[in-house]
């Protein structure tokens, strides 16, 4: 066991995972060596790629026994091509298969039987929902599933340490040979970001649509030089599940006031000037944030330069107000973010490793002043957990939390003090996925802690007279009205691993009692 | 400095929830109702979820404000008991129609305060009129009582009783409004306003909040968070206000330096009245965050 640079006791190996490099600090690791990338093709002239069936298509690839295969999740709950791929590949009989996927979700449940039969033996992934998750930390996966952020699995395909064999990736556009965009079609997701990453990498890709149309399919977000072989099919996905009409803001006056502080906190920053940039999630506060920030924009005549990450209408509103310069768009979490990405060359797509790898030459997050965030936990050494929930089973995701974090100017946590009767402040987070050192700021409806690093946010926070705590003042304002939960139980199983997005080992899961 | 009663947060008495945080959303009291907001069979579950919340939560600055039920129910000097005992900040009385209701209110807390060695006199008292009789009545139910610290406008019930309803405009409770400011002002006490019930409708939120304002009410009973803000925006002062009552300030505490009686700012003299509406002036400034502790100093 070492101790890691969050004071976590990690194994030195871990069965089913491999030699352990613990995290040290959040910019401590310096990699070496080149990129990794696909194989070397020799495509003849003039022959179609389109293939009949997703059974070819993993026929003609050659997927064996222990490959790895690989999918985004722009399809979020809507998606039909991880159920199907995989079922299809369980029907010929192929075994111990390694799934890499940007994240997994609620409807990808099925993977529990692919699991027990053998099919799955190995999982990456940012994120994992109910049932799937539980049963993961129940401990079905024959080895620990790898948890990755967003920028964190971006560099690791482009690094050649997570090697895809063969990706799949359905694609709401798509011609015969290769060219594909996500904003047209019935199953319009917006930005392919995720997507864009194994595109490049893969050894072999194939694409996978509902939406075949005419060669040159342009302006093409994965384009016909990275694409092996394209499939037709019915259906990719859950239009519903896919994206919705336009995120409405929230009505919850408890998120609205934590959105509320939020604001007081970044007109108080300093950072609220001409030319700032910004980030923030789809949850209720966050978007609150968007809206509330706008007036005082228009206000105080305030101009952005760009908001970045999944992008939502609000965003959109922003960027054709005039009142950013551009969005970089990895993830469109709407139907106006994925129409907007079609006809404005100011919203532009952008893919994860654009976005957050830590070790190409300047990701995005890297230029940006403030994001907003959530968190399942927050310790009071502002580590922050947004994994394990508080029943100690996987059930969230890391996406770009840490990235964001360790890239912004200020990080900005936004949650309530105390969620279903349980404080969000605690001692020792379950699961470490944020290391504390990048975590500037926890937002709550009952008040604002700073991070005891960032002296100066304090004395602009006290200027301006914000309603601030230290973080264990927050902690026992909770728990003076909920008690000390009891601790969590678990076994000694090592059912998860943490990556921090340099490929360090931040934290690891063990399976729940 | 005078206290602050612009908002008035109405929390339903049976809502956990609502009780625990309710103090966080920024109004200067949060009333709790045991009154019509409870159903009869959670009266008590409702008296005792209050209680135990008055025992145990923080409510920090914010004026803790219970309405109980009438004492010609069987629940109303349970309530008082139990609320008293809670050492809650004021009794709201509903329903007031002559000053015995507040006189025989009173007595009640006074046993309870001397049951229990609470100070007699801590817990203060709110009156309610909702009804014609309790407008005619109204400087006499303000009076009433050394506990009374306001009386408050419960429209809904009264324009029932006038056999009209509410109006955007709200000429039905022009009479009702300008007699109970009339008597909080003879008697020296806080005016309330009534409820607003259209939460979504702000811009007639904000009309009515501009008219009891520009009456010379104190403040307004809110029944959503979102409707805090609106009002505590409405009560800011201008910058000139101010500046002006900065002045002032200045301008009586030089004078008390100096040991001079009168003093005049802006060519003006000042006196009691104008004082008084500085130092009020300068305590909403504050209350929203416009004027900071500092920007008095020079």
């Amino acid at each position: 066991m070492v101790k890691n640079g969050v004071g976590r006791e990690i194994p030195e190996f871990i069965e089913g995972y491999g030699k352990v490099k613990p995290y040290v600090s959040p910019f401590n690791m310096v990699p070496t060596g080149n990129k990794g990338g696909a194989k070397l093709k020799r495509p003849l002239p003039h022959k179609t790629k389109l293939i009949e069936s997703i059974e070819e298509a993993i026929k003609a690839t050659g997927l064996k026994d222990g490959m790895t295969i690989s999918f985004h999740h722009h399809f979020r709950n809507g998606d039909y091509i991880v159920n199907m791929v995989v079922d299809t590949i369980a029907r010929l009989g192929i075994k111990d298969i390694r799934i890499a996927a940007s994240s997994l979700t609620t409807c990808h449940a099925p993977l529990i039987d692919h699991i027990k039969n053998g099919v799955i033996t190995r999982i990456e992934t940012s994120g994992l929902r109910d049932p799937l998750g539980t049963a993961i930390s129940q401990g079905i996966l024959p080895r620990p599933v790898v948890i990755r952020s967003h920028g964190g699995r971006a560099r690791a395909i482009e690094s050649g340490e997570l090697k895809i064999d063969v990706a799949f990736l359905g694609v709401p556009a798509c011609d015969e040979y290769g060219n594909a965009n996500g904003y047209s079609g019935k199953s319009a997701c917006g930005s392919l970001g995720y997507a864009m990453v194994d595109a490049k990498y893969a050894d072999q890709v194939v694409l996978i649509t509902d939406n075949l149309v005419e060669y040159p399919c342009l302006p093409a977000s994965i384009n016909q030089t990275q694409v092996d072989y394209v499939v037709q099919v019915e259906a990719i996905g859950d239009p519903k599940g896919i994206v919705s009409g336009a995120i409405k803001g929230t009505k919850n006056p408890r998120e609205i006031l934590i959105a509320e502080n939020a604001v007081k906190a970044i007109l108080a920053s300093g950072y609220f000037k001409e030319g700032f940039s910004y980030q923030t999630g789809a949850a209720g506060s966050s978007l609150a944030v968007t809206s509330i920030l706008r007036e005082h924009m228009i206000e105080q005549n305030i101009k952005g330069s760009f908001g970045l990450g999944g992008i939502t209408s609000q965003l959109v509103q922003l960027l054709e107000e005039g009142l950013f310069k551009g969005l970089f768009d990895t993830q469109s979490f709407d139907l106006v973010a994925a129409e907007s990405i079609g006809r404005n060359p100011n919203h532009f797509e952008i893919d994860a490793s654009f976005y957050a790898n830590p070790h190409n030459a300047g990701p995005a997050v890297n230029k940006l002043d403030i994001v907003m965030l959530g968190a399942l936990e927050v310790d009071t050494e502002f580590n922050v957990n947004v994994i394990t929930g508080s029943d100690g089973v996987i059930s969230q995701a890391s996406g770009g939390h840490s990235d964001t974090a360790a890239g912004a100017k200020m990080s900005v946590i936004l949650a309530p003090l105390i969620r279903s009767r349980i404080p969000i402040v605690v001692d020792k987070v379950t699961t470490v996925v944020t290391p504390g050192e990048t975590v500037d700021v926890l937002v709550t409806d009952y008040g604002i802690a700073v991070n005891p690093l960032r002296t100066d946010l304090i004395e602009n926070f006290k200027k301006a007279n914000l309603p601030l705590y230290t973080i264990n003042e927050l902690q026992q304002m909770a728990e003076k009205l909920t008690g000390k939960p009891d601790p969590i139980e678990f076994t000694d199983k090592i059912v998860g691993v943490v990556e921090y997005r340099d490929g360090t080992v931040i934290d690891v899961i063990r399976q729940a009692k | 400095m005078p206290k602050l009663r612009r908002t008035m947060m109405f929390i339903p008495g049976n809502n956990p929830a609502m009780i625990t945080d309710g103090h966080l959303y920024g109004s200067d009291s949060i009333m709790f109702d045991l009154e019509d907001a409870t159903s009869l069979k959670e009266k008590d579950s409702a008296r005792f979820l209050v209680y135990n919340a008055l025992r145990t939560i923080d409510y920090g600055k914010t004026e803790t404000v219970v309405r109980i039920n009438g004492l010609d129910t069987p629940f109303g000097r349970e309530d008082i008991k139990a609320m008293v005992k809670a050492r809650v900040d004021v009794i709201r009385l509903p329903k007031t129609d002559t000053p015995e209701d507040v006189i025989e209110v009173d007595k009640i807390i006074t046993e309870v305060e001397e049951a229990n060695g609470i100070e007699v006199g801590t817990t203060k008292m709110m009156a309610a009129i909702e009804s014609p009789l309790g407008i005619i009545n109204a400087y006499k139910i303000a009076t009433a009582s050394k506990r009374l610290i306001a009386i408050a406008l419960g429209a809904e019930d009264f324009v029932t009783n006038m056999k009209t309803n509410r109006s955007p405009e709200g000429v039905e409770l022009i009479a009702a409004r300008s007699q109970l400011l009339l008597a909080a002002r003879a008697a020296g006490i806080y005016a309330l306003d009534t409820v607003y019930s259209d939460v979504n409708n702000i811009e007639g939120f904000l009309e009515e909040v501009r008219l009891i304002k520009q009456m010379g009410f104190d403040g307004k009973s809110v029944i959503h968070p979102k409707q805090i803000g609106l009002v505590h925006k409405v009560y800011e002062p201008t910058e000139k206000e101010i500046r002006h009552a900065i002045r002032v300030v200045h301008g009586i505490k030089e004078a008390e330096r100096k040991g001079s009686g009168v003093i005049s700012v802006d060519g003006k003299m000042v006196d009691g009245p104008i004082v008084d509406r500085a130092y009020r002036v300068i305590e909403l400034a504050k209350a929203t965050g416009v004027l900071k502790d500092g920007d008095l100093i020079g």
